[in-house]
């Protein structure tokens, strides 16, 4: 069996930081397995611009952004193989893979980093009726055809949910000659960042049709048309608003998740909102060893926070390697309270020493909120923020000093603010 | 008058108010976070642009396409007629990032860049 220091799993934007972050603190002997025939993952075919904003300070598109960090491993000369399919994990870090030149093959590693990504969900996991014509993509896998091979899937398009993803499809159809009718969002507001609903929907005048959702989908060897309704606020669609907007392609942005199947069968413990591994805020998992970064451990809104995640899990990978930190001493588990949809890291080691960045998403849009972090009813600290939605990753940092003194019986949650 | 706007040049996405006068000119942002936000604003009042990022049709290459952008924002109503030239046009492979692709599109004196890089195809000859 081969062995290795450090293997990465995903050569996307958090497996090549893992790498580096892992390389830079000592670690040489590394091997990144990526599925795709080249690095860089999902930013290959994110030809648009925005990334890189808060890493680089400039604004980067998606293949120059994975270019950066690409020529950074080649410079390191830190050693990955394409086209190479993880097929399981195992509690002692026995990665077993698969490609076409070496067959099935497993190496034994001292620490292996989870950076597999997410991927979307579909038509399925909605249930929407219909036959099954074709004309029906995930946004994503359009992205694929209009980006990656030139192909327009479609000439009159809905799309399902107000997603980034959605939003970025609905501007990128319409340069390239298709028509699209609307953009449906099931939720009272759009989950995309705003930049994107003036760039991609406002600019060609596409309309964001929010409070509706897709309740048919008509035609049975190609779409012909979809039946879209007005939903209440629980989100079932009202008898009676249905409407029949004729076109030849839905696309569907309806939501990522983790792609944690490996994680999964090792039997690491994974967190039910997240849909990624528990961690610890070094982004250890469950297992010894094991750590887990980027949007397999929690869908990200931005690549940049996905590259300082992987750096964190690299480094502390690292430290690992190098027996440079114990496992044991005390553990704190943070507790989500009133308002706090999930928080990444779950759990801390208090004696870290290090101030933690804690990331979080809230359940609703709200204005004029406190984040509070509270023990019983001791105040630990709190920030006001001027506007909080589900749709945009939220961070607080606390200092070492805050950090030593969690308790299991922390919460951090969102207060209104009295006008 | 005063108009709303988004700001559109990084993901923070700042409401801005702008103070327009009867001319349309800005007289004052508010709401900005940064010195980027009130000049996005004021080219939003007064001629708004945005940078294209689409692709180009390579020929001889390991791929189809290459991924492109304009250096420089576009006027918003040259994104259209930019994308019918840009779909006439093909490039020959190898092409590397920030290879100029072309020069001057549409006369804006604003040149079009690889974004990515596309090898030869060693095996069609």
């Amino acid at each position: 069996m081969k062995k290795a220091d450090l293997v990465i799993i995903g050569g996307g934007p958090a497996g090549l930081a893992a790498a580096l972050g892992a390389y830079d603190a000592g670690i040489k002997d590394i091997i990144l397995l990526e599925r795709d025939g080249k690095l860089g993952g999902i930013l290959n075919q994110c030809i648009h611009n925005g990334f890189g904003l808060h890493r680089f300070g400039e604004e980067l598109t998606g293949p120059e952004y994975a270019w950066k960090y690409q020529q950074e491993i080649f410079k390191r000369n830190i050693s990955f193989l394409l086209d190479t399919m993880v097929l399981n994990l195992s509690p002692d870090r026995i990665v077993t893979a698969v490609n076409s030149s070496d067959g099935v093959f497993q190496i034994q590693a001292k620490a292996v980093i989870l950076a597999m990504g997410c991927r979307e969900r579909s038509r399925g996991a909605l249930n929407i009726p219909g036959m099954r014509p074709a004309g029906i993509y995930s946004a994503g896998t359009a992205q694929k055809l209009v980006n990656g091979k030139g192909y327009l899937p479609g000439k009159k398009v809905v799309i399902l949910g107000s997603g980034d993803i959605g939003l970025i499809m609905a501007r990128r159809m319409t340069l390239e000659g298709a028509q699209v009718k609307a953009v449906c969002e099931i939720m009272p507001y759009s989950g995309g960042l705003n930049r994107n609903i003036v760039q991609c929907l406002e600019d060609f005048q596409i309309p964001l049709k929010l409070s509706h959702t897709i309740t048919q989908i008509h035609g049975k060897d190609r779409v012909c048309g979809v039946t879209v309704a007005k939903v209440n606020r629980s989100g079932k669609p009202i008898q009676g608003t249905g409407e029949f907007i004729e076109c030849d392609t839905v696309l569907f942005s309806v939501g990522l998740i983790p792609e944690n199947e490996l994680a999964k069968e090792a039997g690491i413990r994974l967190d039910p909102v997240t849909g990624g591994a528990e961690v610890f805020e070094n982004r250890e998992t469950s297992f010894k060893g094991i750590f887990a970064c980027g949007n397999v451990l929690h869908v990200h809104d931005l690549v940049d926070y996905v590259s300082e995640e992987a750096e964190l899990a690299g480094r502390s990978a690292a430290k690992f390697i190098l027996e440079k930190w114990k496992r044991d001493g005390e553990t704190v588990t943070l507790k989500r309270g009133e308002g706090i949809r999930y928080l990444v890291p779950q759990k801390l080691h208090r004696e870290s020493h290090e101030a933690l960045k804690l990331y979080f998403r809230v359940t609703d849009v709200k204005r004029n909120v406190e984040i509070v972090l509270r023990d019983g009813k001791s105040l630990l600290y709190s920030k006001r923020h001027p506007k909080v939605a589900p749709g945009e990753m939220e961070y607080v940092i606390l200092t070492p000093e805050i950090v030593s003194r969690l308790t299991n019986n922390c919460v951090l949650e969102m207060r209104e603010k009295e006008q | 008058m005063k108009r709303q706007l988004t700001c559109i040049i990084c993901p923070i996405g700042c409401c801005l108010t702008a103070e327009l006068d009867e001319n349309g000119e800005v007289l004052n942002v508010t709401g900005n976070t940064c010195g980027r936000g009130k000049a996005y604003a004021e080219s939003e009042c007064t001629h708004p642009v945005r940078t294209l990022t689409t692709t180009m049709r390579v020929s001889g290459g390991t791929e189809p396409l290459v991924s492109i952008k304009s250096d420089m924002p576009l006027p918003k109503e040259l994104l259209l007629p930019c994308m019918e030239k840009i779909n006439r046009l093909q490039v020959a492979a190898p092409v590397q990032i920030g290879d100029i692709l072309f020069r001057n599109i549409e006369n804006t004196g604003i040149d079009l860049v690889a974004t990515g890089n596309v090898k030869k195809d060693q095996t069609c000859g």
